[in-house]
């Protein structure tokens, strides 16, 4: 017959390339470590035949000096250090050199810095001046009962974290000691942090995610929970600043009840500054900004007037023609704030892309499992239905595949768990920015305050003025127009010092980014 | 281009002496010809041959997708009982039918239907086929346009189909509504093999087609995910900035692996996979050919035994009637007898072709798996390989910072 020759000659070199696929070493089971050298050796006894379809394009590497095998010296630091951080970089402590405030050189805040920080080893559990440590642990999650009937239906159980913390700095009073806490207390610490240390970049806490808590597992969202409570604490024991404030001191130390003011909520706060809003217009209440309140910017607070006042200002800024007193002059900064805007929309651009990676590699891995399990039921069909040889031959040639396939999409699987942690760091930078965003708006609330109190006390002298004015041209009753003149000069020399306090302020503000 | 299939007939085996009959075919050169919804594409069809039937040792001629369509519903009328080769399908979608991809794969599957049919014992030797390679255009140009839909049958097979159409009807009003089929147990069970099997392949194709898509999304992703980085990148200075714009680099060049091997998978396993499917379809159309000669078995014999009492009836009461009706049993004896000898021969024919055809599929299947593993195990190292050669050069920026 005319093509026997050549379906000889193909059949031929079909089933010699079958020995070679056998030879892959499908069936033999590959654990981890030894995986890779596994495939080598299988592949080095196929590509003997030198007409190996597979043989021009495997480098074999000797297993030493693969870098993918043996990873470099610096990642086996870090996971010697910090073996429950199952992410590959952390972000940095920020405002690392803020506390030698005094002669220092001028470090722009330069991207490489993030970069250093994160590739430095040494951070994480010693800082690199002094051996002294802070190492804080959080375990053993408890379900406790709320004291009183909560008005809240469904409330009444809370979440309480033990936490430990092991210290050599004498401001602790304490080698070891270990605190309850539930996580209200953590975002109330947050909260106050970041009104004592306005302007700083301090790290950001873990969200309160109260919807995820009703999907997952009661277990695994309290070890997520766990997990980034330990990790943010420990981020704040490793700023330099804030591992030494009180209210962390507090926190970590006091038992009982969390001594910290706790924050009331919007509602709240609004509905103080509206009953107060009324007496300030009737000049009952004070209209000055208080001292303690103008270090504080005017959205948390209760004063509804200030509110006002600044918003105000803050329209005559951007659509008023006269430029105000006082404004960003520090072009560098101006400079850096676009740098970091620019930065962050490139992070958010590349965690979306990196999000669409991960999908696609998991599709890749259910498809080519999908793949397999097809074959595998015709594998079965075809073994239950053989009638001839050819047809076992190709079952068995099918199973093999089939294998091979499922196997292929376990790899997948595998590496996009391993995809997924590393670029997990991306998100974590992105979480960042919104610290630096916070930042920033401290100094900028801090500038409007000081603005506002400007232009403020600019239009109460020129009152002043205009009264001082008209009462040397009107005889009239001296009394009631010497009141008001005194009022007034009094309400200026309130101004006045609230005045210097925001200046101040912003001007403290102001150095701490000098500084980075 | 001949794909790497095992269709013999297709190369001139190196070991053959040119005095040895050969006949080889390939389909090449699609064109598009025509303008708007008229379009179509062209293919030259080149023979090399030293068959006597054949005119001289090599001729070239061109042919459009309906000219094999016709070879093929020639064959299929001709030679019942064999397994005619497969047709790639008409494209419905239009705005798919020209695009290169399609009318590659189209090309591949038409040159393998040529083969197939050029390498079958019988099949070989069909005149259609010698039309369909040889004939100048304008005489295929009418042969395919008489072959349209009805007027495809002669009027003898028109009385045919109406007798059968009758019978059935009678069938149903005499209460005998079930078909008449064999009753033989192994035929049942290559019947419903055939049937299960369609669909165990039709899923695994299916799922083929979904990894070719999976390919290229991940390309996609890759290349998004490599400009994205090296944007981030040109925010960074110096070495950081230089690490970023190699990684992009990199991603973007592993995506141009995976749409190569997208294309790949899509030529050498699921295009296989989807042949194996219509495959199984056109063995489907020839269990229904073999249950319609059984019927026609079946019936003749019937009527002719009918016939055979009523001349014996005839006979015995000394009819003048005897002589026609004698004729008129011989012709039908003819005919049942025709009709017995065409359903034997299926039978025949079809256990030879199922041989064949579970021998050549796993062969194709072997060839299709294997060209799979290689392209995944290429393509794995090529990755590794990219990301390999990456580190040290990330080494380098991250102690010089």
């Amino acid at each position: 017959m005319m093509g026997s020759d050549n379906e000889g000659f193909e059949e031929a070199h079909l089933y010699a390339s079958k020995e070679e696929m056998e030879n892959l070493v499908i069936d033999n089971p590959l654990n981890d470590s030894n995986s890779y050298s596994n495939y080598r050796s299988a592949l080095s006894s196929a590509i003997s035949d030198t007409s190996h379809p597979l043989a021009p394009s495997i480098l074999v590497t000797p297993a030493d000096s693969d870098p993918i095998l043996s990873p470099p010296p610096y990642r086996d630091h870090l996971y010697h250090n910090s073996p429950t951080e199952s992410s590959y970089f952390e972000p940095p402590p920020f405002g690392d050199n803020v506390g030698d405030v005094n002669g220092v050189e001028n470090h722009s805040l330069n991207l490489d810095n993030f970069g250093r920080f994160s590739r430095s080893a040494s951070w994480s559990t010693s800082s690199s001046t002094d051996s002294e440590y802070v190492k804080i642990t959080v375990s053993n999650p408890l379900k406790e009962q709320e004291a009183s009937n909560s008005i809240v239906p469904g409330g009444g159980t809370y979440v309480t974290y033990l936490i430990t913390t092991r210290t050599n700095v004498p401001e602790f009073g304490g080698v070891e000691f270990s605190v309850r806490r539930r996580f209200r207390d953590v975002v109330t610490l947050s909260d106050r942090l970041a009104e004592s240390y306005r302007g700083l970049f301090i790290p950001p806490r873990p969200d309160k995610s109260v919807v995820e808590s009703q999907v997952m597992h009661k277990q695994e969202f309290v070890e997520l929970r766990r997990v980034a409570l330990e990790k943010y604490l420990r981020r704040l024991a490793a700023h330099p600043v804030i591992k030494r404030s009180d209210e962390l001191k507090v926190f970590l130390q006091v038992q009982g009840k969390l001594p910290l003011a706790t924050t009331t909520d919007v509602a709240s706060r609004m509905l103080d500054g509206a009953v107060k809003l009324p007496k300030q217009l009737l000049g009952e209440s004070s209209v000055v900004v208080a001292p303690h309140e103008v270090v504080q910017p005017a959205k948390g607070g209760r004063d509804l007037l200030r509110l006002f006042k600044e918003l105000k200002q803050s329209v005559a800024n951007d659509w008023g023609g006269s430029r105000p007193l006082v404004v960003e002059e520090d072009k560098e900064f101006i400079e850096r704030k676009e740098k970091i805007n620019d930065l962050e929309q490139q992070l958010s651009n590349v965690s979306k892309q990196a999000e669409s990676l991960v999908k696609a590699q998991q599709d890749m891995g259910d498809t080519m499992a999908e793949l397999g399990l097809a074959f595998i039921k015709l594998t079965k069909f075809e073994n239950e239905e053989a009638v001839f040889n050819s047809q076992k031959a190709r079952a068995h040639d099918m199973k093999g595949f089939a294998t091979a396939a499922v196997k292929a999409s376990r790899f997948y699987r595998e590496l996009n768990a391993q995809t997924v942690e590393h670029l997990d760091t991306i998100h974590e930078y992105l979480g960042l920015m919104l610290v630096v965003h916070s930042a920033f708006s401290d100094r900028s609330s801090a500038l409007l305050t000081v603005q506002t109190l400007l232009s403020e006390l600019s239009s109460l002298e020129s009152r002043a003025e205009k009264l001082e004015a008209t009462s040397s041209k009107v005889f009239g009753p001296g009394k009631s127009r010497n009141r008001k003149i005194e009022d007034l000069k009094e309400t200026i020399r309130a101004t006045e010092d609230a005045k210097n306090i925001a200046i101040r302020e912003y001007q403290r503000i102001k150095m701490i980014y000098q500084v980075l | 281009m001949i794909a790497t299939r095992s269709v013999s007939g297709s190369s001139q085996s190196p070991r053959s002496p040119s005095s040895q009959p050969y006949l080889s075919v390939s389909v090449t050169d699609p064109v598009k010809l025509g303008n708007g919804v008229q379009a179509y594409i062209s293919y030259r069809v080149i023979t090399k041959t030293n068959l006597p039937e054949y005119q001289g040792p090599e001729k070239i001629v061109i042919r459009r997708y309906s000219d094999f369509v016709w070879l093929r519903d020639r064959l299929f009328e001709k030679y019942k009982g064999i397994f005619i080769p497969p047709l790639p399908e008409k494209s419905a979608v239009e705005k798919f039918r020209f695009s290169a991809e399609f009318i590659e794969m189209r090309r591949q599957a038409l040159d393998i239907f040529v083969n197939r049919i050029a390498s079958h014992h019988e099949l070989q030797q069909s005149e259609d086929l010698r039309t369909f390679l040889q004939a100048d255009e304008e005489t295929m140009e009418r042969l395919r346009s008489q072959e349209t839909g009805i007027f495809k049958k002669k009027p003898a097979d028109l009385m045919q189909i109406f007798k059968d159409v009758q019978s059935k009807v009678s069938d149903v009003v005499l209460g005998k509504e079930k078909p008449v089929e064999e009753s033989n147990p192994e035929y049942e069970k290559l019947k419903h093999y055939i049937f299960e099997l369609e669909n165990h392949l039709a899923e695994a194709q299916k799922h083929a087609y979904r990894l070719v898509k999976r390919h290229r999304e991940l390309g996609q992703s890759l290349s998004d995910f490599g400009k994205a980085v090296k944007l981030l990148g040109a925010c960074e200075g110096n070495s950081l900035g230089k690490a970023f714009s190699e990684l992009g680099t990199k991603s973007e060049t592993l995506s141009v692996k995976l749409q190569k091997e997208a294309h790949q998978l899509l030529m050498n396993f699921e295009e296989p996979l989807k042949d194996y499917v219509r495959a199984v379809q056109s063995i489907k159309a020839t269990i229904a050919e073999r249950a319609n000669a059984f019927r026609r078995q079946c019936e003749l014999a019937e009527t002719t035994k009918l016939k055979e009492i009523n001349l014996n009836k005839l006979t015995l009461m000394r009819s003048d009637k005897v002589g026609e009706a004698e004729i008129e049993y011989q012709e039908l004896k003819a005919e049942s007898e025709e009709a017995t000898r065409m359903f034997e021969m299926i039978v025949r024919l079809m256990n030879e072709e199922i041989v064949r055809f579970q021998e050549q599929k796993t062969l194709d299947m072997g060839i299709a798996f294997h060209e799979f593993a290689k392209g995944q195990a290429r393509l794995a190292n090529g990755i590794a390989n990219a990301w390999r050669s990456l580190i040290p050069k990330l080494e380098a920026c991250s102690s010089s910072s």
